[in-house]
């Protein structure tokens, strides 16, 4: 794969957004028949979320796999490359290192994956406390933590793997907290049979993490250490008490990342982008696939990916083989979103002093003030910095009943100069294709 | 509400409105405030906040410097989120022609015992090392400072209320007579003087006013503490500001009290669409590139748009109109200067309403002066 870096204008039939599982199977799949097609990832590493750490110390056998059937005479990988701007139909901007690059597309596939959602409780800002995969990333970053006490607290199938991975790399996981209801975790468990390949994970994982404590219907009430995190405490039912620690990990499960959909103008629902048997999106010739369309685990994105590939690629048939186990998956990814699915005793855990908006430092307290999100923002700046509200946004909504407003270019912060050619892009073109409100 | 009656009631919770209802108050009136959405949300939020002393006219002058002077004893007042801070304005003058400019804006704000400073081109980078060099100078007014207006609208409101006026939030008025409003939903409120601060929606209930919608521009970045250290405008805004009937820019850039870089402006007349215009955002931005080649790296966070109230001769309406069966009051039509002008003009509206003599000549913002579409000052 010809790895690219510079700011000159890219024209591509295929072009697929994010270089994880999803986009990375869509581009094999189009390969068999499509001559070419275009990655763009914001990473300096392609891989997504799961695998492109492993990079940095070689690679991961599973990413080899793929990477092996893209030969980089036909695939253009562009790395390091935001889309922040869709100045009109069948263009793009992406910001790189090297200026901004334009992009064309006959057909676009948005596998623009999930993120860690974040709820706020007291002492979630201090240092130390970290997501779940975000420790992970840290991690295999090069940070150091071997012996380190290690809490993992929040919700979703990834405390486990990262548990799993943590402790295989010589951390000492003290406990894993999950916050969903342990009725909850018992279906979802019983669904596992269904699915020998699933049920074999499953089992490997719980021998992975023997010896850690998992504990269900248990949140985190508040993290507390002077200059960074020293403990945390914890809540089951009615019982409170407090475990010490190095690190502090939590998340709750994963949300989709919607930026670039909403700004082409994609329908959303329910958190998710829609779509439809063939991974097609409510936009004529975009497609989506991967957790952007629900968090489903690798196997759905995967199945997404190679559909929306075969079907960019005009291949029906390649992509009918794979309806059924896609389905099958999805309805798996369904029963995780319910059975991870926030419990309302989350929304007691931040008090009035809590930060909810880390960019601006908005206490929960100042927001609760005001009568709508229109007016909290307006008042108090919260979701006015730099991440625009992409952390604080799914908390406040959660706390609050509030929806965020919309998106609008830059869809992520944009230099200046990015800005400027995405609006020589847009001239002429109707105004509202560049922006609506 | 219905039935009920008051001294004055004001149609607008923007700045204008938010400080019309306070002075109002104060003075002892009875007061109720209607904003149909949320207070400070219309063009108040979307100003930059520069509050600046104008010497395009007299009668300019007369309000900003009265209004910096009522926002300088307020100040001690604001909560920290108000983001009040005395940056001072650096007008930048480009060539000869523009410092020929600086010479004469010198001579005025001397005359009027307003502080000023001229800054040739070595004091002008080392007061700004971030604009290009080869400019010519600059005229620093060093009093002239920067708000977050929102919050202020609230705080004024909230002190309003506090001191008794009753605020009706979330209530469109649907029409205004002489001696009262009627809402949408039906119900009406009851006032002797009944006043339109609606800003750019005012022509919409008082037909027949001059007041148009002038549309602008406005960027943001991430934060660069020190990056800018005062409000920077061009001197050629002026020359800009002036075109009325046709579309402009101006390298026009404020420090934020967080250290984001706000950067403006542009001016149109006859866009009703709130949407962001590529052309234009483009040619704002390229404008301020010019002067400040070093912005092209920094990171844009936010774009937005607002519309200003624009009067033929730049002065806002502030004062009683003859209607049929009575009088109605405006304050409104203060174009790109409402922030700064707000508490002037609640000054000059309740010492009208009570018959006090004010501080300043009220007759260049009457209502019913002779305007021309031709005529402008400066
Ligand atoms: C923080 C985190 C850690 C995880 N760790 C594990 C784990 O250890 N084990 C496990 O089984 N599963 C893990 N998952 C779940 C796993 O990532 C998913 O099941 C699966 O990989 C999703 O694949 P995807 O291709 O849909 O998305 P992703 O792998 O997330 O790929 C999407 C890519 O698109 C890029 N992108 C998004 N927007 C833009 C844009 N505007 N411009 C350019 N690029 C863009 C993203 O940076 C990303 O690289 C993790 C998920 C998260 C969020
Ligand atoms: C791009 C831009 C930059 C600017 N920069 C500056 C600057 O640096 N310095 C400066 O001093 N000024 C600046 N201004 C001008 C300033 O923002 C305005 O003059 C000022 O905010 C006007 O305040 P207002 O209260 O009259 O109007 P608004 O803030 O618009 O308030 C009017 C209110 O009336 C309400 N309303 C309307 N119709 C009804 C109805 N029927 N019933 C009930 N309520 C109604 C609206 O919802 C709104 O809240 C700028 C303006 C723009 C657009």
């Amino acid at each position: 794969m010809a790895e690219r870096l510079m700011g000159d204008s890219v024209e591509s039939d295929i072009c697929i957004i994010g270089a994880g599982p999803a986009g990375l199977s869509a581009a094999v799949a189009a390969l068999e028949r499509a001559s070419s097609v275009t990655v763009v990832d914001e990473n300096v590493h392609p891989g997504g979320q799961i695998w492109r750490h492993d990079q940095i110390k070689g690679e991961n056998p599973e990413l080899r796999v793929l990477m092996n059937r893209l030969p980089r005479e036909r695939v253009n990988l562009i790395s390091s490359a935001t889309v922040i701007a869709a100045p009109a139909k069948g263009r793009l901007i992406a910001e790189t290192p090297h200026g901004a690059t334009p992009i064309s597309y006959q057909r676009l596939i948005l596998a623009t994956g999930a993120r860690e959602r974040f709820l706020p409780f007291p002492g979630w800002t201090l240092q130390n406390v970290t997501g779940v995969g975000g420790l992970q990333a840290l991690v295999k970053g090069g940070l150091k933590i071997a012996d380190q006490r290690i809490v993992i607290a929040g919700s979703g199938p990834l405390l486990l793997a990262v548990a799993a991975y943590l402790k295989q790399v010589g951390a000492r996981v003290v406990l894993i907290a999950e916050q969903a209801p342990r009725r909850r975790l018992i279906r979802f468990g019983l669904s596992l049979f269904s699915n020998p390949a699933r049920l074999g994970q499953a089992l490997t994982l719980k021998r992975q993490l023997s010896g850690i404590p998992y504990l269900t219907d248990c949140y985190p009430v508040a993290a507390d250490g002077e200059d960074k995190v020293r403990r945390v405490i914890l809540q089951q039912g009615a019982k409170i008490w407090q475990v010490e620690c190095d690190y502090f990990a939590c998340s709750f499960h994963l949300l989709p990342n919607l930026e670039l959909a909403s700004l082409l103008n994609c329908g959303i629902e329910a958190g998710r982008v829609v779509v439809d048997n063939s991974q097609r999106t409510s936009e004529p010739d975009i497609y989506s696939a991967g957790e952007a369309t629900g968090v489903g685990g690798l196997e759905l994105s995967i199945l997404e990916g190679r559909i929306a590939g075969y079907m960019a690629s005009g291949n029906l048939p390649g992509a009918a083989r794979l309806f059924r186990r896609r389905d099958r998956a999805r309805r798996f990814a369904r029963l995780l979103d319910q059975t991870f699915a926030s419990t309302a005793v989350l929304r007691e855990l931040p008090s009035d002093q809590t930060i909810v908006c880390r960019c601006e430092d908005v206490a929960l307290g100042s927001l609760r003030e005001h009568r709508s999100w229109k007016a909290a923002k307006l008042q108090s700046r919260c979701g006015m910095g730099p991440c625009q509200g992409r952390i604080c946004g799914p908390a406040v909504e959660m706390l609050l009943g509030w929806q965020p407003d919309s998106v609008r270019p830059p869809a992520l912060a944009a230099r200046l100069d990015t800005l400027l050619l995405t609006a020589e892009l847009a001239e002429g073109q109707n105004t509202q294709e560049w922006s609506k409100e | 509400m219905s039935g009920e009656t008051f001294d004055v009631l004001i149609i607008g919770g923007g700045i204008v409105g938010a400080a019309c209802a306070l002075e109002a108050v104060r003075s002892g009136l009875k007061v109720c405030v209607c904003e149909k959405g949320v207070i400070g949300a219309g063009a108040t939020a979307a100003g930059m906040g520069h509050l600046v002393v104008m010497d395009d006219s007299e009668a300019q002058f007369a309000l900003t410097s009265r209004s910096l002077q009522l926002w300088r004893d307020l100040a001690d007042s604001l909560p920290v989120s108000a983001e009040y801070q005395v940056s001072g304005t650096l007008w930048v003058g480009a060539d000869d022609e523009e410092m020929a400019e600086v010479g004469r804006k010198r001579s005025f704000y001397e005359s009027r015992n307003v502080r000023v400073e001229v800054l040739d081109p070595r004091q002008l980078s080392e007061a700004e090392p971030h604009l290009r060099s080869g400019l010519a100078g600059g005229l620093l007014v060093p009093d002239d400072a920067v708000v977050y207006s929102p919050v202020v609208a609230k705080f004024l409101i909230d002190r309003a209320n506090d001191a008794g006026a009753v605020l009706r939030e979330g209530v469109t008025v649907s029409a205004i007579h002489p001696h009262g409003a009627l809402f949408v939903d039906g119900t009406t409120v009851s006032a002797g003087v009944v006043v339109n601060a609606t800003g750019s929606w005012s022509p919409g209930l008082t037909p027949g006013i001059p007041v148009q919608r002038r549309k602008g521009h406005l960027a943001i970045t991430d934060r660069y503490p020190g990056f800018v250290n005062h409000q920077l405008i061009e001197l050629g805004y002026l020359k800009n500001a002036h075109a009325v009937t046709s579309d402009s820019v101006a390298f026009n850039v404020q420090p934020r009290q967080t250290g984001q870089v706000l950067i403006g402006s542009s001016r149109q007349f006859g866009v009703d669409d709130p949407a962001i215009e590529a052309p234009m955002l483009k040619w704002m931005l390229e404008r301020a590139v010019e002067y400040m080649p070093d912005l092209t790296g920094l990171k844009i966070i936010r774009t937005w748009t607002g519309f200003r109230a624009a009067t033929p001769d730049s002065l806002p309406l502030i004062g009683p109109v003859e209607v049929e069966d009575g009088r109605l009051w405006l304050a409104t039509g203060h174009e790109g200067l409402g922030i700064t002008t707000s508490l002037g003009t609640a000054e000059l509206l309740v010492d009208q309403i009570l018959g006090r003599q004010s501080q300043i000549p009220t007759a260049p913002y009457f209502p019913d002066r002779s305007l021309r579409e031709d005529i402008h000052h400066g």
